[in-house]
């Protein structure tokens, strides 16, 4: 419990103003075939992220959110706008930001134990091994993998795989964290577990999340602020909501049920007017 | 009874060697020792190279031979290969050239070889070299290409340098296809050096192989090929089993039917 405390002053200290992200009239395009036509695949997009907050980004499969996820951790470069993490301009990966792959089994290097696995940054880092040792200890008991430190990620299940993701990734203490649709390749139910965990994480260690997802459900239960994507090309953000509710969340609630019906009626009425233009 | 029976390997390899040294003798019956010398007679005429050391000494060189060309053949082509996949500008260059040059087997380059390095040693291990190279290469090059690039993002995202990322995710990622690539060019290795040691060596099976022909030794040349295969199927074992062992991690996995 004393680890946790620590680790949440800590964030706190992360949290300031320092780590808001700032993007301004953002775009990402790529010249078409046709010479002087530019297709864009996100187009304007404007956004204020404040330290501390858990932001979701939600839209349809292939509105270019991911792309948006990768601008923001430096993997793709911007074709025009401004992106900054404080007074910083982002052009390429750092530290102060993880990512949390969709494919763990992309991402996680199956030649290393789980505890080697969540060292790796530590270990880039040059970090004395009993150093290691402690940070690694305490990010393996948040995330629940006490006992299973020298398994390879070829024994663990895939909600088991996805916590040594998280555990990788906090154990470098960065500011922020994104997250590319982490929990899409589980079960139902597996997913429902690390949800609840993620924002008791979140909670705890006080992280900035970018959470990218289609699941309207899961951007209410994890959310503090919903930014709704429109279908790309040209993809905007049309919406953004409040979700003023208390963790953990309850989808039964009538107030959890108001929200998805109001995101999930702007969805269709896109739908609508995509196909009636 | 039976089907557990059959599923057992020490029943069925037994059998199946049985069954093909029956044939054999059956082979040797109808054409007679000239053109096929039996398993006696083969044997017999085993015993008479074992006693004057001669097989010991031939498998030995070819066993050197092919060790030292492979060893080195791999040492150069592994680091090749890694430059050639992650250096773009390298690859669009190399590509070509190799894909051109692999093509031209071993054995067409013993001629060239005698000339540029005699008649010596140099000569073969250069064959092997030359024969393991571009196998050794060409996978390492697949490999490299293969690494997913999650992983390489999420070593540069938690700090790795570019060369961090070389040493701790390309090359063990690689391990595997570099493994394969060494695996399949013993094999290709042992062809090589039969054919130089057919053609210029004074030691080695590839040179009993053809010498025997001369005192029509039909049994030797029967010995020669026997011992090859031992000598692959070992070294094969051997190397397969090394990488199980100490590669394991990295998700070399053996391929050995037994296991199965």
């Amino acid at each position: 419990m004393s680890a946790n405390t620590s680790a949440s002053a800590n964030a706190n200290a992360n949290g300031s103003l320092s780590n808001t992200i700032t993007i301004e009239r953002l775009n990402k395009s790529y010249a078409d075939h046709k010479p002087g036509s530019i297709h864009y695949i996100i187009k304007d997009i404007d956004l204020v992220i404040k330290g501390g907050e858990f932001f979701v980004l939600l839209g349809p499969s292939g509105c270019g959110k991911s792309t948006l996820l990768n601008i923001i951790a430096g993997f793709v470069s911007k074709s025009g706008g401004n992106l900054r993490v404080g007074d910083e301009e982002i052009c390429k990966p750092g530290r102060e930001r993880a990512v949390v792959f969709q494919q763990a089994d992309s991402s996680l290097f199956p030649w290393l134990t789980v505890r080697q696995n969540v060292e790796f940054g530590l270990k880039m880092k040059k970090m004395p091994k009993e150093q290691r040792r402690v940070i690694s200890d305490r990010f393996i008991r948040l995330v629940g993998l006490f006992g299973h430190e020298n398994k390879f990620p070829r024994e663990l299940s895939g909600g088991m795989k996805q916590r040594v993701q998280l555990a990788r990734v906090l154990a470098n203490d960065p500011a922020i964290l994104l997250m590319d649709e982490p929990f899409g390749a589980l079960d139902a139910m597996t997913r429902r577990t690390m949800q609840k965990e993620l924002s008791q994480i979140w909670q705890e260690t006080n992280k900035t999340v970018i959470f990218v997802t289609h699941d309207i459900q899961e951007a209410l239960l994890l959310g503090g602020r919903i930014a709704v994507m429109s279908h790309g090309p040209n993809a905007r953000i049309t919406d953004i909501y409040d979700v003023p509710m208390d963790y953990p969340r309850d989808a039964s609630l009538p107030q959890f049920q108001a929200l998805h019906r109001t995101i999930q009626s702007h969805f269709d009425a896109e739908l609508e007017g995509g196909l009636h233009p | 009874m039976t089907r557990s029976l059959l599923h057992n390997k020490w029943f069925t390899v037994p059998v199946l060697w049985l069954f093909a040294i029956f044939a054999w003798q059956i082979g040797a019956w109808i054409y007679g020792p000239e053109i096929i010398p039996g398993p006696v007679a083969t044997w017999k005429g085993a015993q008479e190279l074992l006693e004057d050391g001669s097989l010991v000494k031939y498998i030995g060189v070819s066993f050197y031979r092919v060790f030292l060309g492979w060893a080195l053949g791999s040492l150069l082509a592994i680091p090749l290969g890694l430059i050639i996949g992650k250096v773009t500008a390298i690859r669009v260059f190399a590509e070509p050239f190799l894909n051109f040059i692999r093509f031209i087997p071993p054995i067409a380059f013993i001629t060239l070889f005698l000339v540029w390095f005699g008649i010596g040693e140099q000569s073969k291990i250069a064959l092997i070299m030359y024969a393991t190279l571009f196998i050794v290469m060409m996978n390492t090059l697949t490999g490299v290409l293969s690494v997913e690039e999650d992983k390489i993002r999420s070593a540069r995202s938690m700090g790795a340098s570019e060369w961090q990322i070389l040493v701790h995710v390309v090359i063990p990622a690689t391990t595997p296809y570099i493994f394969t690539g060494i695996r399949l060019a013993m094999g290709t290795s042992y062809m090589a050096i039969i054919g130089a040691e057919m053609i210029a060596a004074n030691e080695g099976v590839g040179f009993l192989i053809w010498n025997s022909r001369l005192f029509f030794r039909t049994d030797w040349i029967f010995v020669g090929l026997i011992s090859l295969g031992l000598m692959g199927f070992l070294t094969d074992r051997l190397v397969g089993w090394i990488g199980r062992k100490a590669l394991y991690r990295y998700g070399v996995i053996s391929s050995a039917p037994i296991r199965r």
